[in-house]
């Protein structure tokens, strides 16, 4: 570091002296900011969760590639299809294996006659491809056994809030049916809300109400040397049917919510209404703060300091309550979103670009307001101080 | 006497005019003005008439319309903004009227800006701050914040600071004018016994007849030119 850039330093060093010395501006900066930066994270962050709820199916049932009817637009959506499909899958080149899913919304009876409405997921009773992710109790491969079903920890949770204590071996019935619980499982929980019941395929045709076609997906997996996309064009061949790799249709079922659903509006107006706060009160508060200062700035230009050195003092300034109010915002809709995630909702889900999002209103914010201060700065001539 | 030392500061034919057209305000309307190093010279008038116009356009914080402004032989008004900002700093020492310390700086950290500005390392800049704020008697205070100064203390901590850098012109508007009349007399005799040297220049532009005393000569503006220069003792009798 020159001589140059080492006064730069020690100018800067009282800037932010400048700064903490006004005790009361710089809270109350730092608090408009941070007010900003939470409001937009957390409300981000739970608009990305009920995003991330509206494809925990594809992520539950975990396959490379997803078969449907031509007309079904995301994963929480059934037009069925006939039986036969899964064999006219299975016999595309580059096919490993395919098999049946059924998926359907229905009602669970509990012993009292109350109802519950679950989603019922029927795998290929002899491979049981997408059998839940993680057991808590009981074997995946107990689903075999008569009237078989796992539940996961939103039925017991939703069992016990009906003052049911749901364990291995109790039943409920569904369309008149016994079920009996052979195991509890961790699902990742879905935008439809209702807990997942997993079963067999057959046998979530008994519980489910009968109808024409019954087959809601077929699951593929390519062969180990065959890429995904290929196969998935290969199958969108046959007539009436789509394929998507499970990345495809998960992108797809977002898109549709983001689109067809109220969703995006009501958060974005929120994240919206945070960046305006944080625009009026962190940007009035440090133009009052440059307003303030013009005078000890005026007087710094008339000693000798440049336009430059006094621009980067006033930038200094307010990045450093930028990033100040960035922290402990973004650190404060952590802990939140961290406390919604133990207690199961509302969703919370925070990938870097929410936090980058963020980070560039608040760089937007300071910019504004270090620049509207800066033209007063400018504007300045050193003479006022005679004044 | 110090009146034949080396021209400091000469200008001829300064014009300065605030606003245009029916607003427009003429506040220097030609002045010649010659100032020597070694000398402390005062400027006088009536209030309006230009002195505070006069002494921006000398120290380079305003721009002059018209004439020239040379200062150690630099004629201020060829320089860019750039060059002016840089040669204030090097050049030039300021006592304002408000004292303009930065509140929330220590004394000690105020004092030294005009080192720091030059590119002086903070060590050697806060100790020769320290030296001359030891010497305008604030020696054991160099950690106090302005607010915990009386006016006539904050007007000693900005003479420190406006000497720090070794100034060879020394620009004063009304240093005495928010202080009483024992503080004001103190003010200037620290002026006159740290600030007077041999190779720098003083203006001090004032109202306050108390002080007139210690002025080598007395320029007397009125409506936007300097009329007469009187050696200090002839403008005392003038008003005595
Ligand atoms: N920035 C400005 N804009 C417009 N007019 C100005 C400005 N500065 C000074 N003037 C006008 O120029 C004239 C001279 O002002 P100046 O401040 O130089 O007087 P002064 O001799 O210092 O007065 P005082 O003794 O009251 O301080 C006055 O009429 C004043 O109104
Ligand atoms: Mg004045």
């Amino acid at each position: 570091m020159g001589p140059l850039g080492l006064f730069r330093g020690l100018m800067l060093r009282l800037a932010l002296k400048m700064l903490y010395g006004d005790v009361a501006k710089f809270l109350m900066l730092v608090g408009g900011l941070t007010f900003c930066a939470l409001l937009m994270t957390q409300q981000s962050g739970v608009f990305c969760g009920l995003m991330r709820w509206t494809t925990a199916t594809i992520r539950n049932v975990d396959v490379p590639i997803w078969v449907c009817d031509a007309k079904v637009e995301q994963v929480n959506e059934v037009v069925p299809l006939r039986d036969i499909e899964v064999a006219r899958v299975r016999s595309v080149e580059g096919v490993e294996w395919a098999v049946p899913l059924y998926w359907g919304i229905i009602q669970a009876r509990l012993r009292d006659g109350s109802f519950q409405q679950v989603q019922i997921t029927g795998l290929d009773a002899s491979t049981l491809v997408g059998h839940p992710p993680r057991m808590t109790a009981g074997n995946v491969e107990d689903l075999r056994l008569p009237n078989a079903v796992i539940v996961d920890q939103i039925a017991v949770k939703k069992f016990k809030s009906k003052g049911y204590d749901l364990k291995v071996g109790d039943t409920f019935e569904m369309n008149d049916k016994e079920a009996r619980v052979v195991g509890l499982c961790i699902a990742e929980p879905s935008f439809m809300g209702q807990p997942y019941v997993y079963t067999t395929y057959e046998r979530a045709l008994e519980y489910a109400p009968p109808q024409r076609k019954q087959l809601s997906f077929v699951l593929v997996k390519p062969k180990p040397d065959v890429p995904a996309a290929e196969v998935v064009s290969r199958i969108r061949k046959i007539p009436g049917i789509a394929a998507y790799t499970s990345d495809e249709f998960s992108k797809r079922t977002m898109a549709w919510y983001f689109i067809y659903t109220g969703i995006p509006k009501s958060f974005g107006f929120v994240v919206l209404l945070g960046a305006v706060v944080g625009i009026v009160i962190s940007g009035q508060t440090f133009y009052l703060f440059v307003h303030e200062n013009i005078r000890n700035l005026a007087a710094l230009k008339a000693m000798g300091a440049s336009n430059t050195l006094v621009s980067e003092m006033v930038l200094l300034q307010a990045f450093t309550a930028g990033i100040t109010g960035y922290g402990l915002g973004v650190g404060a809709a952590t802990l939140l979103g961290m406390n919604f995630l133990e207690r199961g909702e509302p969703p919370f889900f925070l990938p870097w670009q929410v936090l980058a999002f963020t980070g560039s209103v608040i760089v937007f914010i300071c910019l504004l307001a270090a620049c509207i201060g800066l033209l007063k700065v400018f504007r300045a001539e050193p003479a006022v101080v005679f004044r | 006497m110090s009146n034949d030392g080396r021209a400091a500061v000469r200008t001829r034919g300064v014009i300065k005019t605030f606003g245009r057209g029916d607003n427009a305000v003429q506040a220097l309307k030609g002045v010649d003005f010659d100032a020597h190093c070694g000398e402390m010279i005062m400027i006088v008038g009536p209030s309006g008439c230009g002195k505070t116009t006069f002494l921006s356009v000398v120290c380079g914080t305003m721009r002059a319309d018209e004439g020239s402004i040379e200062v150690f032989d630099t004629d201020l008004l060829k320089l860019s903004t750039g060059k002016l900002t840089a040669f204030r700093g090097a050049n030039v020492g300021f006592v304002f009227q408000q004292f303009n310390l930065i509140p929330t700086w220590s004394i000690l950290e105020n004092a030294s800006v005009p080192l720091l500005l030059n590119g002086t390392s903070r060590r050697k800049a806060e100790e020769e701050a320290a030296r001359l704020l030891t010497e305008v008697g604030l020696g054991k205070r160099l950690n106090a914040y302005p607010s915990q100064l009386s006016g006539g203390q904050q007007q000693r901590v900005a003479i420190a600071r406006s000497l720090v850098h070794q100034p060879r012109l020394l620009i004063c508007d009304e240093p005495t004018a928010s202080l009483d009349a024992a503080n004001g007399r103190k003010v200037m005799e620290l002026l006159k016994a740290s600030a007077c040297r041999a190779d720098r220049c003083v203006i001090v532009v004032t109202h306050d007849s108390r002080i007139f005393s210690f002025a080598d000569r007395i320029a007397e503006m009125e409506d936007g030119v300097v009329k007469t220069i009187h050696a200090s003792g002839d403008y005392k009798a003038h008003f005595i």
